[in-house]
């Protein structure tokens, strides 16, 4: 266990959304609630600037969208589950937007999942 | 007096919603995660709970970060889904049971879980999906609904200690709850993924047949990691475990036996399993 002064050992590749990311992100994700609403969705795809502004987006979301630059949202305090909804505006899904974060062909990214069945095997092969 | 039948945990991945909207359950990619079902059904279709406990997250639908509950139960007449941003066909709405709603909030708030109200709340494919894949010909949900939300998005999460122990207060409401319905208790999401960053794709079957192997016969030693170890073996979205363990706890503190269990990689980003689960030690006949 960890004292509150303390943080953990960082996890590699890894965001934690916390109340620091939570508070930078504010403004993106209350936008990608918005598009909860079809209406919004719809808004946002006649007028992104104007959206954007609407919204307050911070100078590093806003080109972070402009450049649909998915690590870049969430080094501006995007949460995934949320930009998963502006994500789907694009109409792009979560083997889309992990190919964007990994570097990844789509194809390349969604073999690597296929690939991880192979955990399974090894797992009972381990045990007998 | 109200009777326990079991539990049921799953994966509840929204692109699950979207095969079972196409139909693709027979797909070769599908077809050996919906396979993990039928067993699930058999076995609802002979204990027939009534009632329904489900712990789950909320993904941005009734929740947003202006306001983010560690813990929120529902206590409405009618729980409705709503488009989720994707726009797709909504899932059906539930009967929700308020009068034990309150008696669960009366107790947790009793045993100082100091726990959010929602008289209410729209639920989305984290409670719909685990319903859908169990009552595929269903016209209403079969069973009236008490929704449990874990804070598994905005850190500091609650850490699975305290999951186990909501849900262990959970199953003393349950017990001295005076009605007699059949209550089913349900774990939704997980098990291990990753959908950000870039370690997005991240899967760990050997914590996760850790989790499974351990949740009925010893669910304090899921307990054991900070939420941050947690995060490291499960990934940022496999923390969802946390409903898992919750469930697990309103099934009951002593041991339970497992009665099925599905593992499968991967469901879009997700190693999906499916589990269900008695209370006490089955004595084979």
């Amino acid at each position: 266990m960890t004292t509150p002064t303390e943080r953990p050992e960082p996890i590699p590749g890894t965001h934690l959304f916390d109340g620091e990311a939570a508070a930078k992100g504010f403004e993106i994700n209350a936008m990608c609630y918005s598009f909860n609403d079809a209406a919004n969705r719809q808004a946002f795809l006649d007028d992104e600037d104007g959206y954007c502004a609407k919204f307050k987006l911070t100078p590093p979301q806003r080109d972070a969208v402009a450049k649909r630059d998915v690590l870049g949202m969430i080094a501006a305090g995007g949460n995934i589950y949320y930009l998963a909804k502006l994500a789907g505006i694009f109409g792009l899904n979560v083997q889309d937007v992990g190919s964007m974060q990994t570097g990844l062909t789509v194809p390349e990214f969604k073999a690597m999942l296929l690939a991880q069945a192979d955990q399974i095997k090894q797992l009972e092969k381990a045990n007998g | 007096m109200a009777e326990i039948v079991g539990a049921y945990f799953t994966s509840h991945v929204p692109a699950i919603g979207n095969a079972i909207h196409k139909g693709l359950q027979q797909d070769p990619y599908w077809k050996p995660f919906f396979d993990g079902y039928p067993p699930v059904q058999q076995w609802l279709a002979k204990t027939k709970p009534d009632v329904a406990v489900v712990f789950y997250n909320d993904h941005g639908l009734n929740f947003f970060l202006d306001k983010m509950p560690t813990f929120a139960v529902g206590a409405a007449p009618q729980y409705d889904n709503a488009d989720e941003g994707w726009g797709l066909p909504l899932f059906k709405s539930f009967e929700g049971h308020p009068a034990l709603s309150w008696h669960i909030i009366n107790n947790l708030v009793e045993d100082e879980f100091d726990i959010t109200t929602c008289q209410k709340m729209l639920v989305d494919h984290a409670l719909s999906i685990p319903f859908e894949l169990v009552y595929p010909d269903a016209d209403a949900w079969p069973m009236k609904l008490v929704p449990i939300a874990i804070n598994t998005v905005q850190h500091p999460l609650p850490s699975a200690k305290r999951c186990l122990a909501l849900g262990r207060a959970v199953n003393k409401a349950l017990r001295n709850w005076a009605g007699d319905e059949r209550i089913v208790v349900m774990g939704t999401g997980g098990l291990s993924h990753q959908l950000d960053g870039e370690r997005a794709g991240f899967i760990n079957a050997a914590y996760d047949t850790f989790c499974m192997d351990n949740l009925s016969v010893d669910p304090d030693a899921l307990t054991r990691d900070s939420v941050h170890e947690m995060v490291r073996k499960s990934g940022t979205q496999g923390i969802e475990v946390l409903n898992w363990i919750a469930a697990r706890g309103a099934l009951g503190e002593g041991p339970a036996t497992e009665l099925h269990r599905n593992y499968h990689i991967p469901i879009s980003n997700t190693a999906a399993a499916t589990m269900v689960m008695e209370p006490g030690v089955l004595v084979p006949a």
